[in-house]
């Protein structure tokens, strides 16, 4: 199932299929790592429900929910 | 001398290999760029003294940041003789993106593993002979912190060094090579330097280089028509960033051996064991207490930087009548008063601020007259005009100036500490959602509130934020977070508001002005982000470093670097303006040196500018002597605390005058410091209550001190200085009057002009929305 990472719930996990958007915004998600084919998981929202925290190979990233909406990932289905 | 280069991911230790390859011997010395600086010191310990430059951190060497720019345009511009890219070894997919994209310049680069002891310690291994195969580089394993292997990690870069090194590039898709080699080709015929790098930035249609070389740009198009890869079709950037990933976890993976327990979980699926780090997280970003927990360290650090009444022990001190520490001495109240304990920050203040006293007072306890001062007096004369320039002008200016430095530094210490730790980052990740309202990201928090405390570290500490026009709007903003040295300004007027009118509330006057400032600056932000700082608020895609202690040695570095930045400013532009201030307040326009204010040219110029102040309630409304209101808030420029030191001069000139307000202050008793003045001089001009309330907004919101100025100058965009001036100048003379206007209301005498005005006040302001929108229609945002 396909889905974008800002209507990812605290605890799911996915695999990158694709980064949507353009210019700075693209450039920097896949400087950070966010390419298709990394392991996300979002661990967490900010108290205010945004900014996410996600860890991603191996490391903490923080990112807005409208940068991560271009994120689209499939969920992975075998977690509990 | 030969130069070697840091570069390395935000947070990799890289400052800590700085800092401990160039030690004691480090001679630092600071280029100020636009957000950041490039550090210098020398590495001694091989044969020949090798120059090592610290560049800022990078995540990849497309420029996303003014940061990244310079380290890029290090890297490719400067020719360094070795490039050494610090890795950290416990997170290396990410550190190695970067490598992969170093490995592509003609330069020779060594990779220094970091934090092996950590990876150990952690049960792990890494293969470094492995790596060291894959990439063809030279890879040493170190301990920045520990100082590993340093020295081989220098003499094999020092051996790197000797052979120059043309670039590699780990990308395999074999259609994307040749794009790349003949885009290559077209560089090579335009003797372009390291065409490689700039072949495949091109073809991933980098800014900097699609900017920089046009003509190559349909060639890259034509093929682009050709190309389609199964995943990706001919998105290039997508294309390259993926390969790097790909060839970095294909051949990396089992370069690192995790201990055996994580193996098992990991086929559990239970990836996300809990770590200390994780779980000190769990609590500082906690849903409910990450907000509370935050405003509760703020409270603290504020507390030990600022409190006169340290954990508010002052009242049983005064119920007991403690006597001040060191009574009678000149150290009379040092760490304690008949009123409370004072903080770490305060203590530290006062002994500077007391030894100064020591040395330049007129009325010290214990000895009388500061040993300079006496000590002049008896050799000219007293009334000479060089012992007031010595003592009044010059010492009595540093010495306010350096005075402040340890408290700023105290208050530095604890944000380092915080930022040292990784907590300021959730700070930024806690806040980010409120700020966004304003136009501003979670980052610019941290400047803002440390503008409470001193505008000077508040302003430089804007650095860390990526997007000019949010740095420019927030280190406008900082001077409204009304600083320590403004306090006094409020408690006095408060004070003698209370003692004049007998109305009002002291506390309730405080508090409501430092919630006029951040009123101020939230409304200036919006303005500014809405107009001439237009943009997108700056992406906030950031990493989150661990939690860890705070390292000694580094937080001294830093506060050294801080203390030399500041002191190197306090000897010149500052001091130039104090003595200027000293001289116009001092001399009559006959060129006569008077020794006080009566008759001076700032006198004059007081009395010239005064009726500007009229619409704020402190112009020409009052009576003869009204002068002093202008005159105090232009030496507040030097220092704010000179605003009540300037009402303490004048009022002695205005009291020895009126006898009916002798005897008025002889009945007032004992108050606090400066109240009596200001009782003076509200008694003898005849200002209304309106009018001081108008006065301290004025001074809170107007320029800042010559030290914070100074500071702005060096930290703003060029050119943006001058409107940064205006833009104080406007801020304070609309608010002020606004707040003069609103009180006015509550007068029956004045109410009935102030609606009128209020009405021209909304056509005003409708006005100025127009004008907005027009602005905004006529300038498109630039898209990022």
């Amino acid at each position: 199932m396909l889905k974008k990472l800002d209507e990812f719930q605290v605890g799911e996990t996915g695999l990158i299929k694709m980064v949507e958007g353009e210019g700075r915004i693209r450039r920097r998600l896949f400087d950070m790592g966010v390419t298709p084919g990394a392991t996300v998981y979002l661990r967490k929202k900010a108290p205010l429900g945004d900014p996410l925290e996600v860890t991603i190979r191996g490391y903490e990233l923080t990112l807005r929910k409208n940068e991560a909406h271009f994120v689209i990932l499939e969920v992975k289905e075998d977690q509990k | 001398m030969k130069r070697f280069a840091l570069a390395g991911n935000p947070n990799c230790g890289k400052t800590t290999l700085f800092n401990s390859l160039t030690g004691s011997t480090a001679h630092v010395g600071n280029w100020p760029g636009v957000t950041v600086e490039k550090k210098d010191g020398v590495y001694k310990k091989l044969k020949e003294p090798i120059s090592i430059i610290d560049l800022p951190g990078i995540y990849s060497l497309s420029p996303y940041t003014p940061e990244e720019v310079i380290s890029r345009n290090y890297i490719l511009d400067e020719h360094p003789d070795c490039v050494i890219n610090i890795v950290d070894a416990t997170n290396l997919e990410r550190n190695l993106y970067l490598t992969t994209q170093l490995l592509e310049i003609n330069v020779p680069v060594i990779v220094a593993l970091n934090m092996m002891d950590v990876l150990v310690k952690n049960g792990d291994s890494i293969d470094v002979e492995a790596i060291e195969k894959k990439l063809g580089v030279p890879v040493v394993s170190i301990s920045a912190l520990k100082e590993n292997n340093l020295e081989e990690l220098m003499s094999r870069a020092l051996e790197a060094s000797n052979s120059p090194r043309v670039g590699k590039t780990i990308i395999s898709n074999k259609d994307l090579l040749h794009l790349i080699g003949d885009v290559r080709i077209a560089f090579e015929g335009q003797k372009v330097e390291n065409p490689l790098f700039h072949a495949i930035k091109l073809v991933e249609k980098d800014e900097l280089e699609t900017k920089m070389h046009p003509d190559l740009i349909p060639m890259v198009e034509a093929f682009k028509k050709t190309f389609n890869d199964e995943t990706f079709g001919n998105d290039f950037e997508a294309v390259i960033a993926d390969s790097r990933y790909q060839f970095i976890s294909s051949n990396f993976h089992n370069s690192v051996k995790r201990k055996e327990v994580e193996i098992v979980e990991d086929k559990k699926h239970k990836k996300h064991k809990e770590s200390k780090s994780d779980r000190i997280d769990k609590v500082l970003t906690h849903k409910v207490f990450g907000l509370i927990i935050f405003a509760v360290i703020m409270f603290f650090v504020f507390h030990l930087t600022f409190s006169e009444n340290l954990f508010f022990v002052g009242a049983a001190f005064k119920n007991n009548g403690v006597a001040p520490s060191f009574k009678g001495t000149i150290y009379e109240g040092l760490i304690w008063t008949d009123s409370g304990i004072n903080s770490p920050g305060v203590i530290l203040f006062n002994f500077f601020d007391m030894s100064f006293s020591a040395l330049i007072g007129d009325d010290v306890p214990g000895i009388g007259m500061g040993v300079i001062r006496s000590g002049m007096i008896n050799a000219f004369g007293d009334g000479h005009w060089f012992v007031g320039f010595v003592n009044d002008g010059v010492l009595a200016g540093l010495f306010a100036i350096l005075g402040f430095l340890p408290q700023i530094l105290v208050l530095f210490l604890f944000f380092s500490i915080m930022e040292d730790t990784g907590y300021m980052a959730r700070v930024a990740f806690i806040l980010d959602r409120i700020f966004r309202k304003f136009g501003l990201s979670g980052r610019a928090f941290i400047p803002m509130i440390m503008g409470f405390g001193c505008s000077v570290p508040a302003m430089v500490n804007t650095r860390t934020l990526a997007d000019d026009k949010e740095r420019t709007a927030t280190i406008r903003v900082i001077p409204f977070f009304s600083c320590g040295a403004k306090l006094p300004i409020l408690v006095a007027i408060a004070g003698g508001i209370l003692q004049v009118f007998h109305a009002g509330n002291v506390d309730v006057i405080i508090y409501s002005m430092y919630a006029v400032g951040v009123v101020a600056a939230i409304i200036c932000a919006l303005i500014m982000r809405h107009t001439t700082m237009r943009g997108e608020a700056a992406p906030f895609i950031m990493e989150l470093p661990e939690y860890h202690w705070p390292q000694f040695k580094g937080l001294m570095i830093h506060l050294w670097d801080k203390t030399k930045h500041f002191v190197k400013k306090a000897f010149t532009i500052i001091l130039a303006s104090t003595i200027v201030i000293w001289f116009l307040s001092n001399f009559g326009w006959n060129w006569q040196y008077l020794g006080s204010f009566e008759g001076s040219i700032l006198q004059s110029i007081g009395q010239f500018i005064q009726p500007i102040f009229t619409p704020l309630g402190f112009g020409s409304q009052l009576n003869s002597l009204g002068w002093v209101f202008a005159v105090a808030a232009i030496t507040g420029l030097i220092a704010k605390e000179n605003v009540i030191s300037t009402f303490a001069a004048l009022a002695a000139i205005v009291v020895s005058t009126n006898p009916a307000i002798v005897a008025e202050l002889e009945a007032l008793g004992e108050v606090e410091e400066g109240v009596d003045s200001a009782y003076a001089m509200i008694a003898a001009t005849g200002i209304t209550w309106q009018g001081c309330i108008s006065f301290i907004a004025f001074n809170m919101l107007t320029i800042p001190c010559f030290a914070a100025c100074a500071t702005a100058k060096a930290e703003l965009p060029k050119g943006k200085f001058r409107w940064t001036l205006l833009f104080w100048i406007v801020a304070s003379f609309v608010a002020s009057s606004v707040i003069y206007l609103f009180l006015s209301m509550f007068d029956r005498t004045s109410y009935i002009w102030a609606i009128p005005s209020f009405a021209g006040a909304a056509l005003l302001a409708a006005i100025a929305i127009y004008l907005i929108v027009r602005y905004n229609k006529s300038h498109p945002v630039m898209r990022a």
